[in-house]
């Protein structure tokens, strides 16, 4: 049995700074993430990021992993990196179970857990969607920015939320032709400034439209689509078919928490938080003791509030465990204060709206 | 209708323009940002003071154009690229304006490239005048093209055919 004071699982933008939180505050942590390298969804966002300096804002998601992974290097000695590493497991006596690289598995008792695990893609159902061509945004990221690989040649985009919009801008970048986006919602969801630099490349947006359904023999050729009402019902007689090779499902994620499901912690399904969270008071801990969430995986949100996320929770676990620095206050209240910026405008209505659902 | 196709209107457009008089004078910033949401790069880049979001970063950000001086860090700073500089200034017939533009190929200075308006649409032939791409850009060029006076308030695009 490994031991450890910390464990946080997942190294994305909400692990990373967890790890750093507590480790800055004189805590050991061990950082579990699945992937061979660390940064999560991060390493695939060519895009500048929103927010304020403190949330690097007006920086590109893709460099953001080695400003954060150079700060974390000042407290080397009291953090131990794990990738390739699952963590498959996680008990009620407080074991976590860990498979690295699928040939060692191990147990680690720590005193304290952050779970920052993201969140999955959904998908939509349709005639033909298994058809080869038929991606989620997040394979389609994975592809053209960490592998260099175009998915396609003509893509439909679903989905018109910030996902949505950027993957498409991020497609055309490619040389990637993109037909549309569309959206069943009857407005764009993302920000529209995104929608407006995609719309002024000449790529038309059609809001309450939805797809029905996939046409080709070995691969997707062809993608048929029509309108729907305000209750979501196609409309007959509105088909439009689109030529296309690529289809980009991009209707949303799903926060990714079994493992504090498996622990015990309570969950409620909240969905302006898209799906099912764990109940958590202001400093991120949920109703188990010592264990804090953090990112996605406590309510889809922007990646500048899950980092900030990150700091308050490994903060917090530290301060649980014996590490209360002397600026704990105060370092506390900035976090807050941060989150409540970040929350307080139109586009995170109903996160405030979510949040008040599942406060212990 | 700006919710469902990310088209704004002409008269939220025209809302963000200093007057003709501002423009003529010299380089001045336009922020299309006509929507709330958490962000304040452009104010925190600015070195004249010239551009407020305030205390709650959600603020749509506000323009004092008699403090711009059309620098066009801001342009380059804008995560949602929503900035644009136009300048008056240099001829009767003609304005100069900034534009970012994050594809390739970038066109080449004295290139005749297509201008486009808000959706997209091709309205004018364009002169390339200039094409900045430094380390501090941060991978956003800045495109330089000077346009018939009469496509102002339309021009906001180009494409470079290959």
């Amino acid at each position: 049995m490994k031991q450890a004071e910390i464990v946080v699982i997942g190294g994305g933008p909400a692990g990373l700074c967890a790890a750093m939180s507590a480790a800055k505050s004189g805590a050991g942590v061990l950082i579990i993430d699945r992937n061979k390298s660390l940064g999560g969804q991060l390493v695939k966002q060519t895009h500048m990021f929103f927010g304020s300096e403190k949330q690097y804002a007006s920086t590109r998601g893709i460099d953001i992993p080695e400003i954060l992974l150079k700060e974390l290097a000042k407290y080397k000695d009291k953090v131990e990196i794990k990738t390739n590493s699952t963590a498959v497991g996680f008990y009620e006596d407080g074991v976590i179970t860990v498979l690295e690289k699928e040939d060692k598995y191990y147990k680690v008792e720590p005193k304290a857990v952050v779970v920052a695990t993201g969140a999955y893609e959904k998908f939509l159902s349709f005639p033909n969607n298994d058809l080869p061509g038929i991606y989620g945004a997040g394979a389609v990221q994975t592809l053209m920015n960490v592998h260099g690989v175009k998915p396609g040649n003509r893509v439909l985009m679903v989905g018109a939320g910030n996902i949505g919009l950027i993957v498409s801008y991020q497609l055309m970048q490619a040389g990637v032709k993109v037909a549309a986006i569309l959206d069943a919602a009857p407005k764009i969801g993302g920000y529209l400034v995104h929608a407006s630099k995609i719309r002024r490349m000449g790529v038309p947006i059609l809001t309450s439209h939805t797809v029905k359904e996939a046409i080709g023999k070995d691969f997707l050729e062809k993608a048929v689509v029509c309108k729907v009402d305000e209750k979501f019902n196609p409309i007959p007689g509105t088909e439009i078919t689109f030529d296309v090779d690529v289809m980009c499902i991009s209707v949303g994620l799903t926060p990714l928490n079994e493992l504090l499901a498996m622990r015990g912690c309570r969950m409620k399904y909240v969905p302006q938080l898209s799906g099912l969270v764990p109940v958590r008071d202001e400093n991120y801990e949920t109703t188990v003791e010592n264990i804090f969430v953090a990112g996605d995986a406590s309510g889809v949100e922007e990646a500048s509030a899950a980092m900030v996320e990150g700091y308050l929770a490994g903060l917090c676990a530290a301060a649980k465990i014996g590490y209360k620095p002397d600026d704990f206050y105060e370092r506390r209240k900035d976090y807050m204060n941060q989150l409540n910026n970040l929350r307080s405008g139109p586009a995170a209505r109903h996160i405030l709206a979510g949040l008040d659902q599942i406060r212990r | 209708m700006f919710e469902k196709t990310g088209i704004p209107s002409k008269e939220m457009v025209m809302e963000k323009f200093p007057s003709q008089d501002r423009i003529n004078k010299g380089p001045v910033a336009i922020v299309e940002c006509y929507r709330e949401i958490p962000c304040n790069p452009c104010e925190t880049a600015c070195r004249f003071n010239a551009i407020r979001v305030g205390e709650d970063i959600n603020n749509i950000p506000q323009i004092n154009f008699d403090k711009c001086t059309g620098c066009a860090i801001c342009l380059s700073k804008c995560p949602g690229l929503a900035i644009m500089i136009a300048d008056g200034s240099k001829s009767e017939d003609t304005v100069e304006i900034k534009i970012p533009y994050e594809f390739l190929p970038l066109p080449g200075e004295g290139q005749v490239v297509k201008g486009l308006d808000r959706e997209g649409k091709h309205i004018t032939d364009v002169k390339v005048l200039k094409v900045t791409n430094p380390k501090s850009f941060d991978r956003t060029p800045v495109i330089t093209i000077e346009v018939d006076r009469k496509f102002l308030y339309e021009i906001r695009n180009i494409r470079v055919e290959v």
